[in-house]
């Protein structure tokens, strides 16, 4: 089962401009794993994510996806295996309709009539969005953006998801709704967010980035457990492993 | 700011009536702008002096307006402010075509007077036609239609994009400006350079959110080759609705069916 | 500076929608064979940024009136003459569909006014050629501000063509032109300092952004085209203003000249005019249905004022024209009425 396997060697990314976002960042994500890679601002999460889909070019260093190593002739198919959801639905939603946006991807590959049809429906039928189908995306609400959006990569049936800041913006209703949505999932999964509550919920392990490199890799708790680690990379304990305001009992 | 809040309002108010589902609104989009067309034409081929002619026209936007079940109190009021710039040159014509043209018992009527009702009625005629075909047909339809009837599918596209940011940038326009109408206390801090770099900021933000948009298109296997999507079949309704009217307007083009009427009123009281 | 549909006469109208179509079709299919897959969204998306920036106003010091950006020169600046010219012209059809703005037909003279004169006149032959490939910040300013006013000046200039050719609208040539020159002279610099500065702000902040249209300097190859498309859409302006003139104003600008040359005595000159008016007058009584069978022989729109100028004068017509629109109106308004409640019963199942 190597083809949902995501390894990254010693990746280093230099900006145009000179800022050294990312100086070497090693790991390897083995198939059906949920990992959460999370960083203060400025950590290079954002930097790391567009290499995964071959939007950015390390400046050295390897990346590997499934069977293939990334590179310009691999770029298509590596595009199809790993699903990519930005963090500005916005961004992602770019068509007039909720039909055309899920059929964006399927169409680019080669689909068409009945299979794009059923294709679409099926990928709005998983994040429970088909009654939206002929609406317009500025019509609609934040979780249903987002909901849509994971529709628009499901339907190119991705083998690795990978999600920046989903529940971002969201409120508590719609953010559980996408948690749960999400767990569901049985596709290797990597998300980015602050949203350290989420992570605790979908991952099992997390990856630390700090300046531009791995600053710890391991399992969810352990991390969040070690307050001189958090406290360095300007993070938090989730609320959820915090003291209850009220009776002060810890969890 | 208010203004633009109102604006985008308006804006969503008048894009939401397309989403209407009789059957006017049924109808394959090519239908409707090409009957709009026709219509168009016909209403600016009159005469500069002719209004009584130009009236039965009226039925085009009142047929339409009842058919699809628009609200005609709300396009009444938009048309009504829609239409400064033909009225602002049009109110000229009075005070430099004072030949008289035609009496009406005891009070005489000057060319001025008659080719500015004209334009009044023209302007009511065509703006009305603009409205209701949007509010019947939708904008992204109005487009894909537009593509089948020949115009270049990188302008399809580009309207396409256009019309889906539209409602994204404006917004984030409508932010930074209530930024600064906040902080600017009265008129000063409002000028030419405060609006110049909020207008770059906004730029830069646009430019990048382009790239993004671009990332996520080329995410889902985007090659430079745009999909338009064609759900819509040009059958008999349709058709029928093309000739129906393109005939009527051409009658109504050459007859005056106005005058008529109205020469049948008079001759019975006289 | 919105042509409207109201002031348009068809021949006017169809030559500058011809002109205006095929410069869309020549800039799609330039940025077409670019294939710079970026541009799609950028232009879109820059697209909606001129929508949005123009709903945002600045106070002009002293004058207590507010201005906005027009943004034809800032677009060519940015994306280069095709690309700009296909967004402005997609910026005008949304306002002339969602806010009316000029109207469809006008369509074709908005966006050659405020698209063509910016994208294809003023960026590639003045400011590139005044600008340079990398002008210091004085210079800069100064040919912005220059560029923008030029814009701004042929713009309105072809309004005024446009407007006078139709002869719908009564104002003379010289008096119109005398009313909207100065004015865009105003619009023109403050659009141009405007300008200037948003192109300074990004060669800050982001300076690749101005690279790439400055550098994909016109091979040599791309200039006769581009000369002879000038050339085909100059001729169809010429071609739609002279026959239009010539079609529809005709009569009344000849009529407007002779008065004008008797000078002084204008007052006979009219008596004479309204002499053969009413001798004409006297002809179309003959012919109760005048009206009928003249539009119905002269069904070229053009020849139609010719017309109906003498009828229009029948006390007995124009009676009847007006009782008879009052009532075609009412029945309109009747009918577009039932139509409604017919919908609204269908509705609720009522019948």
């Amino acid at each position: 089962m190597s083809h949902h396997i995501v390894a990254v060697k010693n990746l280093r990314h230099v900006y145009p401009d000179g800022t050294e976002a990312l100086r070497d960042v090693s790991f390897r994500i083995h198939h059906g794993e949920s990992v959460a890679i999370i960083g203060a601002n400025g950590a290079g999460k954002s930097t790391l994510l567009l290499h995964l889909n071959g939007y950015l070019a390390p400046t050295s260093g390897e990346i590997q996806i499934g069977d293939f190593p990334l590179n310009k002739g691999t770029l298509p198919q590596i595009r199809r295996t790993v699903g990519m959801v930005f963090q500005d639905p916005d961004d992602q939603l770019f068509m007039p309709t909720v039909y055309d946006d899920v059929a964006f991807g399927p169409l680019n590959l080669g689909l068409s009539g009945g299979d794009l049809d059923r294709c679409v429906i099926e990928a709005l039928e998983r994040v429970g969005a088909r009654h939206l189908v002929e609406k317009a995306p500025y019509h609609l609400s934040g979780g249903e953006k987002r909901r849509v959006a994971v529709a628009t990569v499901l339907s190119m049936s991705p083998d690795i998801l990978v999600l920046d800041e989903p529940t971002n913006g969201l409120d508590p209703y719609s953010r559980r709704q996408l948690i749960a949505l999400l767990k569901e999932f049985r596709h290797t999964r990597i998300f980015t967010s602050h949203d350290l509550d989420m992570v605790l919920d979908l991952c099992e392990r997390t990856i630390v980035l700090k300046d531009g490199e791995v600053r710890a890799d391991g399992p969810t708790l352990e991390i969040f457990q070690d307050r001189e680690l958090l406290e360095e990379c300007r993070l938090e304990k989730p609320l959820s492993l915090q003291g209850c305001p009220v009776c002060g009992t810890r969890r | 700011m208010a203004s633009i809040d109102a604006a985008l309002l308006d804006f969503q108010r008048l894009d939401r009536l397309a989403a209407g589902t009789s059957a006017l609104h049924r109808l394959d989009p090519r239908a409707k702008v090409l009957v709009v067309l026709v219509f168009l034409v016909s209403v600016i081929s009159f005469g500069r002096y002719q209004v009584s002619a130009l009236v039965p026209f009226f039925v085009f936007p009142a047929a339409l307006i009842g058919l699809a079940d628009l609200p005609a109190g709300y396009l009444a009021r938009k048309v009504a402010l829609l239409c400064p710039f033909a009225l602002v040159v049009g109110v000229f014509n009075p005070l430099l075509d004072t030949d008289i043209q035609l009496y009406l018992g005891p009070v005489a009527i000057s060319g001025g007077w008659l080719s500015f009702a004209s334009i009044l009625v023209r302007t009511l005629l065509t703006v009305s036609a603009a409205l209701i075909l949007l509010a019947t047909t939708g904008f992204p339809a109005i487009c894909r239609a537009l593509e089948q009837l020949g115009m270049p599918k990188v302008f399809a596209v580009q309207l396409l994009f256009l019309y889906r940011y539209l409602f994204v940038l404006a917004e984030e326009g409508g932010r930074a400006a209530r930024a600064r109408e906040l902080r600017s206390f009265g008129t000063k801090g409002q000028g030419v350079s405060s609006y110049s770099s909020l207008i770059a900021t906004l730029l830069l933000k646009t430019w990048l959110r382009a790239e993004r948009i671009h990332m996520a298109m080329l995410a889902r296997g985007f090659t430079g080759a745009f999909q338009i999507r064609q759900n819509y079949r040009f059958g008999r309704a349709e058709l029928l609705y093309l000739c129906g009217w393109s005939a009527l307007f051409i009658l109504l083009r050459l007859t005056n069916p106005a005058e008529l009427l109205g020469s049948l009123v008079t001759g019975l009281f006289s | 500076m919105h042509m409207a549909d109201a002031l348009l006469s068809p021949a006017v109208g169809g030559s500058m929608w011809a002109a205006s179509a095929g410069a869309i079709a020549y800039s799609s299919a330039k940025v077409r064979r670019e294939l710079d897959d970026r541009k799609v969204p950028l232009m879109g998306v820059l697209g909606a940024f001129l929508f949005a920036a123009q709903m945002i106003n600045f106070s002009i010091p002293g004058t207590g009136s507010s201005g906005h950006l027009g943004g034809g020169l800032l677009l060519a600046i940015l994306l280069g003459p095709h690309a700009a010219f296909l967004t402005i012209a997609s910026v005008l059809i949304v306002q002339a569909l969602f806010f009316a703005d000029g109207g469809l037909l006008a369509l074709g003279c908005n966006i050659f006014n405020m698209g063509f004169f910016p994208a294809f006149v003023v960026y590639p032959f003045i400011y590139r050629n005044l600008a340079g490939s990398c002008p210091g910040r004085g210079r800069e300013t100064w040919v912005t501000v220059l560029c923008a006013v030029i814009g701004l000046q042929l713009g309105p200039f072809a309004v005024v063509l446009e407007t006078v050719a139709s002869g719908i609208a009564e104002l003379p040539f010289g008096t119109f032109l005398l009313l909207m020159l100065p004015i865009h002279l105003a619009i023109g610099v403050v659009e141009g300092v405007v300008t200037a500065a948003i192109v300074s702000f990004v060669r800050k902040a982001r300076p690749e952004i101005l690279e790439p249209a400055a550098t994909a300097a016109p091979a040599g190859g791309v200039w006769p085209l581009r000369r002879v498309l000038l050339g085909f859409l100059l001729l169809a302006v010429v071609t739609g203003g002279v026959v239009s003139a010539f079609a529809s104003k005709d009569p009344d600008g000849l009529e407007w000249a002779i008065a004008r040359i008797t000078g002084g005595s204008e007052l006979k000159a009219r008596g004479a005019l309204h002499q053969s008016l009413a001798r004409l007058q006297d002809t179309v009584a003959l012919f109760p249905e005048y009206d009928f069978r003249s539009s119905a022989l002269k069904p070229e729109p053009a020849a139609a004022p010719r017309a109906e100028r003498p009828l229009s004068v029948h006390p007995g017509t124009s009676l009847a024209g007006m009782i008879g629109s009052l009532a075609v109106l009412l029945l309109v308004v009747a009918s577009g009425l039932f139509l409604k409640k017919r919908n609204l019963r269908k509705a609720y199942g009522i019948h």
